[in-house]
Parts: structure tokens; sequence; C-alpha cells
């Protein structure tokens, strides 16, 4: 458990109106900003529970795609998303669903598609006072919350991955908070995420994609 | 320098002979390994952003986003004279409370203090506060780390979310928060702010959510007047020595409590 600070209290600075359905969305969305393909062609978000009721009063969409465009929570033009999209080039689409197969209220499903029809996809739920979770990365159930520097790395399943990442944290002076790796298939595919005390530079993610095994690394958050 | 309930907040304060905004701002810097200089700055910042959406609110025609609301905060401030029931303080501060909530209505950049739906209490009172005794941005800045332990503490031994435990958790809280801060800022002992503190809270308890057709802004910027109001009323009273019974931390025991068996539908 993280020590409160008194920023917690007196803050955040938010875009209003409701901590849960903006600034939790953003959050959400810039998850999905990090891991996002090179070269989107189109955003479908798919909104649950609360999210899929009042998503338009809250200001639950603007936040979305201003996410999707990297702002950050204190940026005044939120409120604009939907025309920085269209000066961006960003197509995206709202669904609802009814479906009550979701760990919390806010939930959102975020699918990323490039322009050769790969999909990238998050789901995450926003928990309230702008707090996250991310619940599942490409469909595989994972959890995190983006309250440490955060890293993905998507790798073959095989023996010394797992060494690989940490040495080249360890390389940095990088201190490991949580990490846990999840598989997709055994000996197939697998990510390991990692949550760590110090920023990642970008050095430290060459050098863990410099492995035949590892399929790509992001910085999360 | 660490402390979990208010017995030992003051604790702290008496060994070092110090505010409670002193401690926070120690606690601060120990726990998070940054400068006072660092610490300073972002909370000047967060009481810029305060600053800003107040007058905001009296400069623009906000409209919020279901249509519904805008313009309240300058009704309220252009009645701030003479013809106030509440006198020119307490009306200004009404009025910065309601145009801070105009700006979040309408996707503005304010501060969750400590929630969307109570920012406006902070703020409101704060600002009137200092335009009244003409107090410095420092003195104001430094006085919302005491509001800031307050806060804290009552997100140690309860919990913050106002969704799950209806008004008395945002407004109640931030009208606690901001009746500390005042009574420190007029000078006062922190014992003074703690039984302020208290008495915003027992004033509040058992408030729940009840938003008009599921938006929210009817009737919270409403009760974040009423959160003003009851910050400087509580405030009033400690200051001139009235005696508050209840120690702080049963009145957070206490408002947990209620917030476990308060029916959903208030939560």
């Amino acid at each position: 458990m993280k020590e409160l600070s008194v920023f917690d209290i007196i803050g955040p600075n938010m875009i209003g109106p409701s901590s849960a359905h903006t600034t939790g969305a953003l959050k959400i969305a810039k998850v999905a900003y990090q891991l996002a393909p090179k070269k989107l062609d189109k955003v479908t978000f798919i909104l649950y529970g609360s999210f899929a009721k009042t998503y338009k009063n809250h200001g639950t969409d603007r936040a979305l795609v201003a996410g999707l465009l990297g702002m950050n929570q204190e940026d005044e033009r939120i409120k604009d998303a939907f025309i920085c999209a269209r000066e961006k080039g960003l197509n995206y689409e709202f669904r609802t669903s009814d479906s009550a197969h979701i760990k919390h209220p806010n939930t959102v499903d975020i699918i990323m598609q490039d322009t050769e029809g790969n999909t990238i996809s998050i789901t995450g739920s926003s928990i309230g006072a702008g707090a996250i979770n991310i619940d599942k990365v490409n469909g595989m159930e994972v959890f995190f919350n983006g309250e440490y520097h955060t890293l993905l790395v998507r790798h073959q399943d095989q023996p010394g991955l797992v060494a690989h990442i940490t040495n080249c944290l360890n390389n940095w002076k990088i201190n490991i908070a949580y990490m846990r790796v999840y598989r997709e298939h055994n000996g197939k595919m697998a990510s390991t995420i990692v949550e760590v005390d110090e920023a990642i530079c970008s050095q430290v993610l060459d050098a863990i994609s410099n492995h035949i095994a590892v399929q790509y690394a992001r910085i999360i958050h | 320098m660490n402390f979990i309930d208010s017995k030992e907040l003051l604790e702290l304060c008496h060994k070092n002979n110090c505010s409670i905004s002193e401690v926070m701002i120690q606690r601060e810097m120990q726990l998070f390994k940054c400068s006072r200089e660092e610490i300073m700055e972002r909370m000047a910042h967060a009481y810029d952003i305060m600053k800003r959406a107040a007058e905001r609110a009296l400069r623009e025609n906000l409209v919020s986003m279901d249509g519904l609301g805008g313009g309240e905060s300058k009704r309220l401030f252009l009645n701030a004279g003479k013809h106030s029931v509440c006198g020119e303080m307490m009306s200004k501060a009404m009025s910065y409370a309601v145009g801070v909530l105009e700006v979040n209505c309408a996707m503005g950049l304010i501060v969750a203090a400590p929630t969307a739906g109570s920012s406006g209490v902070i703020p409101g009172v704060f600002l009137a506060m200092q335009e009244h005794f003409e107090l410095t941005d420092e003195q104001m800045v430094k006085a919302l780390f005491n509001a800031g332990a307050i806060g804290y503490l009552m997100t140690c031994n309860t919990s913050l979310l106002g969704a799950e435990s209806g008004y008395q958790m945002e407004v109640g809280i931030a009208s606690a928060m901001a009746a500390a801060a005042v009574c420190e800022m007029m000078g006062a002992s922190p014992e003074v702010s703690l039984d302020a503190a208290a008495t915003a809270i027992t004033n509040m308890l058992g408030l729940g959510c009840n938003p008009v057709a599921g938006v929210e802004e009817t009737p919270c910027q409403k009760r974040n007047v009423m959160g003003v109001s009851n910050a400087l009323i509580s405030a009033e009273m400690t200051l001139c020595g009235l005696k508050q019974m209840i120690p702080f931390d049963e009145t957070l025991d206490t408002i947990y409590r209620l917030s476990r068996i308060m029916p959903e539908e208030l939560g």
C-alpha cells in the first residue's frame, strides 16, 4: 500500500466534472495511447455499466478521446477533444454494452486497429477518485493500476526472459516494486508487466527489446 | 514524521513546537523525498488553479455539460454588497464555491479537494478569507497543508469515496478541512483546528448523496455552499471558545460507521 500524499487529498488537479467519469477514463485511455500501434487507424470504445449510461453528460467520451491523443489530466483542451481528434485524423466510435460480466461499474474496452487490420486492446475500470485498474491487455487478464512507472514486455515463453528483463533494469539501477508474468500458452507467448520506482528511459526499453525472443517492450505508464 | 490519528498529530505538533501544516509539510518531505521548495511550489500551483477557476466563473459565460446550469457565481457576487443577507465575506465565499463547481460542470480545470463534487468548498473559504483578512498567498498555500492533514486523517480512517458513503464524506470532509485551516490562518492552536474540524463533521453527519434526475450538479452545487458556511461557522464557534465535547478521532469513527449502514440509495 502506497502512503497517501497531501496531493492525493488536495488533488488531483483535474478536468471536471467527475474524477471517476472524467479523470479515470482519461487515465485508462492514456494507457491505451502508450500501447497504440504506430499506424493507428481506428479506435473503438465499448462502455459498460455506469459509463454506458452517463458517458455523454459526464464527458467520459471526450476524456477517452483526449487520453488517446495523449493529453494529460490538467489539459483544458479535453473538453474540445473531438475537435482535436478531427484535426489529428483520429477515427473513433463509441458503443455501449449491457453485459454484466464486468468487475466494476465504470468499465471500458478500448480496441485499437492499425492500417493493416491488427488490433491491440485493453480493458480498464475507473474505481473512484481518479484511480484505475487495467483488467485486460489483448484479452489476457492482468492487474496493474498505473500508480507506478509500468513496463509491458511481450515475449516468447522461454527460460531466461525474466532474467534478461531484470538484468536490464538492474543495469540502470531501477528498483522493481511488483512484477508478474502472464502466459498465453505454455511455450508460446507471454507478457511480463513490471511496476518500478524509477522512471524508465528509452535506453532501457532498447536494451530489453534487443533480444531475439522479445516481440516488443512498452512503457505503459 | 508520520501519524495515523489526531493524537499522534498533536504529539508531533507539541514535540516540534509547530503547526499542523508544518507537520504535514515535513511528513511529505520525508515520505516522498522531496525538497520543501518542490512541495510548496506544487501546492502553490493547486491554489492557483483554485483561484483561476473562481475568477473564470465570474468572467466567462460558462454552460454546464448538460446545459442546465451557468451564471450562478456572478449572481451571488453581484449581490455581495449591502443587499447581502449573509454579509459580504460569506456572500463572496458562496460565489467562489459556486463558481468552481460551475467550472467543474463545464469540463474546466479544478482541484479535487478532496473530490470533484466538493471542489468548491476549500476555494470558496480560502479566497474569501484571503481577501477579507488580506492574507498573503504564502499563508494560504501553507494553510492548504493544514486542510490536507485533516483530509489525510479522514482518508486513513474512513474512505474518501463519496460515491459509496454519501455527501457527508465529500462536502462534509471538505468543510472540516476548511474549518481547521481557517483556525490556523487566524493563529489558533492545533487543538482548535481539530475541534473545528470535529464540529464541521458532526454538523454534516448522515448527509446522503441525492442527485436530482441523475444530474450531480443539482443539488451538489448548493451543497458546496452549505459546506462553505459550515466551515466558517464551525471555525468561528471554535475560535470563540465554544467547547467541542467529541474528539476529532471519534467523529471519524462515527462518520465511518454511519456510512456503512447508510442505505445504498443514499450512498
